[in-house]
């Protein structure tokens, strides 16, 4: 009899335990807050789609999905009406409505690091309860690839306590209300993020059904995978080159390399070096990199070498920009610009920024040495190594650039545009490049509204970049997560890096 | 007595001085926290806009002065991204450290204790031997390697013993959240705390036969033996307690590589201790937690000297006689 409730009993917390389905996640960043709208990251963006909605959420294919706002219409060339869904409750209570959407981009407006992605928003009105116009200061195309950054608050539970400062402790930072599928159950900061699926989901059609995620920081690339492959995580996210085939051999194990269209990039500084200022030359240090040996042999296969500044999935993209190798040519290029014996450059690279940024500066040491190009190479921890950058402290300079707005143009407008402070452009056109005509063309494609016209100028830009040889393009950066066999992470990983959590279904 | 804490206290009030002003000074040699803090669309201005509003313009000495009257006042600063005072943050994580400390020094204490002796009591043994080896081994092989071992065994290969973390913790005495109190915290606690003892415990190992050998050979343990007194007591209560007296001395000084060995052991172990904390800190450029962090290990080492120095005093009652070692 003792034994059989013995039984019974265990049976119960087993089935019990069963039922509730928990996922743990090792990522990289730790959260910095819990307001969705104080940090532009990664790992910010992945915590604001579980406990927040925004407006409209990328598709795996790149088109546009929509979340809080059901349908929008293009009214004239600057004004996009938004209708908004009608049964969203937050996790206070109160139900969603226009003067939430209100209040969140106007939030946004004043955020730091969103008020550059959101200021084209020149006046948000209010039609009716569930409809709202956005006026923007000028036609402008990727106003729907803003808007999946507008995560929506709920304006009672933070009225009058809702200000957004970047280094303080405000209620918004530690309180949240969204309307997303889990809400924030318990946070130690730096250590651990607890979020529990939400009952009152809107979305009904969401076919997730994780009851639990813990979501823990793990900064060492080896103690992250130890935790996978020990079993104490389900989920873990990036891991480093070198241990890829580690996880390969678990039969447990899955892993995914997406392709990422984050471009890392070495920029040439034509203001500090005369022989730098010589196409030929730019084009001699070209030729002499391997770009598809540094994704082999450096990056283990995973990553795609560049040959261009847009990814392939990006509109500015053109399929014949390929990367070139050819040190034959490189040398001649030399020797007609009369550097035949070579020079020394220096150059400066992150040592922990960009996936294995270090060995890739080393490589593009060895490889410049062939054409007697002498690299002194200095590598930082990304703390110092942005502080060098902002003072172009090198003559070769390392960059890995993420378009927030999944675009061609904002990488141009940060990258290529002639470095200008008042106008804030360039801002990381370290290599002094400067061209009229392709500033000309950035401004036109922050306005057109044709989007054949659109792709045209993208691409136009991104061939006259090449023939300048305003930058050198290396490889896109690759997006690596690895989970247990059972959970199909396949259908809620993406080329943002922000999986949406909300959608896992686990058997 | 009285004396001596004075003119201890004095010196730990100069370094302290000392080691907030040099905290403060490599501040600016580590980075920019507002390029850490922003994402990459922020423009130049704003940027230069939050370093005003954090203060980070005004003359180093003018920053410097402003720090120390407010750390008179207990006030060590905000951390940027804990968002809350350092002193709270390093609070919060100072039972983590304090307790893997604790467990790798009992450890250390109970493995050193017994081989040294052995190795010194029997010299030609096979096993005495293999100590010394092993203890020179260990003394050369760095804490990853070892860490990364225990890892790859106990964790990845055989799953027994977690590899991360800290576990279940239990809140003691409404401060205290400790992982000594239950088994799953235990559990968290054997690898990081096997890993620190392995890196220590060499030193002491070679240290304790050394002595104990040197002890072995004087004149009053000669005379002991031919008194007749049985063995145990030679060994343990007359060479032993003189053999330790070199061991506290010495011990205090380690506290130092402890606190470097924990760096390393718990960014290993992700385990969030003060250690963590600082290597975080340091890459996020997270400037008053650094400061804070160092002030506060500076008042643990100056602190634990000087305890090594009471207990010394109190072991060794001919330090106490005047003029005694000049």
């Amino acid at each position: 009899m003792v034994m059989r409730t013995l039984i019974c009993l265990v049976l119960t917390v087993w089935l019990s335990h069963a039922q509730s389905k928990q996922l743990r996640i090792a990522v990289e960043g730790a959260l910095v807050s819990l307001d969705p709208h104080e940090q532009l990251s990664e790992t910010g963006e992945q915590y604001a789609h579980t406990v927040f909605d925004p407006l409209v959420r990328w598709r795996q294919d790149g088109t546009f999905e929509p979340r809080l706002a059901t349908s929008w219409a293009q009214l004239d060339r600057s004004t996009l009406r938004l209708f908004l869904r009608k049964d969203v409750l937050f996790h206070s209570g109160n139900g969603m409505t226009a003067d939430d959407v209100l209040f969140s981009l106007a939030r946004l407006q004043r955020s730091v690091d969103f008020k550059g992605l959101f200021n084209v928003i020149e006046r948000v009105e209010k039609i009716d309860n569930y409809t709202v116009d956005l006026h923007t200061r000028h036609p402008y195309p990727l106003l729907l690839n803003v808007l999946a950054y507008a995560f929506i608050l709920d304006s009672k539970f933070y009225a009058g306590r809702d200000e957004v400062v970047k280094y303080q402790a405000t209620f918004a930072s530690q309180h949240a209300s969204g309307s997303g599928p889990y809400t924030v159950t318990k946070r130690i900061v730096g250590q651990v993020l607890e979020v529990t699926r939400n009952p009152r989901y809107w979305d009904s059609e969401a076919t997730g059904n994780v009851d639990a995620l813990t979501f823990i920081p793990i900064r060492s690339d080896s103690t992250r995978l130890a935790a996978l492959l020990s079993g104490e995580v389900d989920v873990a996210s990036p891991i480093a080159p070198v241990d890829i085939e580690r996880v390969q051999r678990n039969p447990a194990l899955k892993m995914f390399v997406e392709p990422g269209t984050r471009i890392v990039m070495l920029q040439l500084n034509q203001q500090r070096r005369t022989e730098l200022k010589n196409p030929r030359i730019r084009k001699a240090i070209r030729l002499a990199i391997n770009e598809p040996l540094l994704v082999q042999k450096v990056l283990r296969n995973m990553g795609t070498a560049a040959g261009q500044l847009s990814a392939p999935s990006f509109l500015g993209h053109l399929e014949d920009l390929q990367p070139e190798y050819n040190p034959d040519l490189a040398r001649a290029l030399m020797r007609e610009a009369g550097y035949e014996k070579g020079f020394r450059l220096t150059m400066m690279a992150p040592n922990n920024r960009y996936m294995a940024d270090e060995q890739i500066a080393q490589a593009v040491a060895a490889m410049l040495a062939k054409i007697n190009i002498h690299v002194d190479l200095k590598t930082f921890p990304k703390a110092q190594y942005f502080q060098f950058y902002d003072q172009r402290a090198a003559d070769i300079l390392m960059l890995g650039w993420q378009a927030d707005t999944f675009d061609s143009n904002n990488i141009f407008e940060f990258v290529l545009a002639c470095s200008d402070i008042t106008k804030g452009t360039g801002v990381y056109n370290s290599a002094g490049f400067c061209s009229a005509a392709i500033d000309s063309d950035i401004a036109q494609a922050n306005r057109e509204m044709n989007p054949e016209q659109r792709v045209r100028t993208l691409q136009r830009i991104e061939r006259t970049a090449r023939e300048e040889e305003a930058v050198l393009p290396l490889y896109w950066q690759p997006l690596v997560w690895a989970s247990k066999q059972e959970v199909p992470l396949e259908s809620v990983i993406n080329f943002l890096n922000v999986p949406y959590w909300g959608d896992l279904t686990v058997p | 007595m009285i004396g001596f804490i004075l003119r201890r206290l004095l010196q730990a009030v100069l370094v302290m001085l000392t080691i907030s002003f040099a905290s403060f000074v490599i501040q600016g040699k580590l980075g920019d926290p507002v390029t850490q803090m922003v994402g990459q669309n922020v423009t130049l201005a704003e940027r230069a806009q939050l370093t005003e509003s954090l203060g980070l313009n005004d003359p180093l000495l003018q920053q410097y002065a402003r720090y120390l009257s407010d750390a008179l006042s207990g006030d060590l600063g905000v951390s940027y991204y804990h968002k809350q005072a350092t002193l709270a943050v390093i609070g919060d994580r100072l039972p983590a450290t304090l307790e893997l400390s604790f467990c790798a020094l009992l450890i250390v204490l109970l493995t050193a204790t017994p081989l040294g002796v052995f190795a010194a009591i029997r010299p030609r043994h096979i096993l005495s031997r293999l100590i010394v080896i092993v203890s020179t081994l260990g003394l050369s092989v760095p804490i990853f390697v070892v860490a990364m071992f225990l890892v790859y065994f106990f964790a990845v290969e055989w799953q027994w013993l977690p590899s991360f973390g800290r576990g279940e913790t239990h809140l003691l005495f409404g401060f205290w959240s400790s992982g000594l109190v239950t088994k799953d915290g235990l559990q968290h606690l054997l690898l990081p705390s096997v890993s620190l003892a392995f890196v220590l415990a060499p030193i002491f190992v070679r240290l304790i036969r050394a002595q104990m050998l040197e002890e072995l050979d004087s004149d009053y343990v000669r005379y002991a033996w031919s008194k007749g007194i049985p063995a145990h007591r030679v060994y343990f209560v007359h060479a032993l307690k003189n053999t330790m007296l070199p061991v506290i001395t010495v011990g205090g000084i380690q506290v130092g590589t402890l606190i470097a060995y924990t760096i390393l052991t718990e960014t290993i172990f992700q385990w969030p201790g003060m250690g963590l904390l600082f290597m975080e800190a340091v890459s996020r450029v997270d400037a008053p937690l650094i400061s804070a962090y160092l002030i506060v290990v500076g008042l643990i080492f100056v602190l634990i000297n000087t305890l090594v120095d009471l207990i010394y005093l109190w072991v060794n009652p001919r330090v106490r006689i005047p003029g005694y070692g000049q």
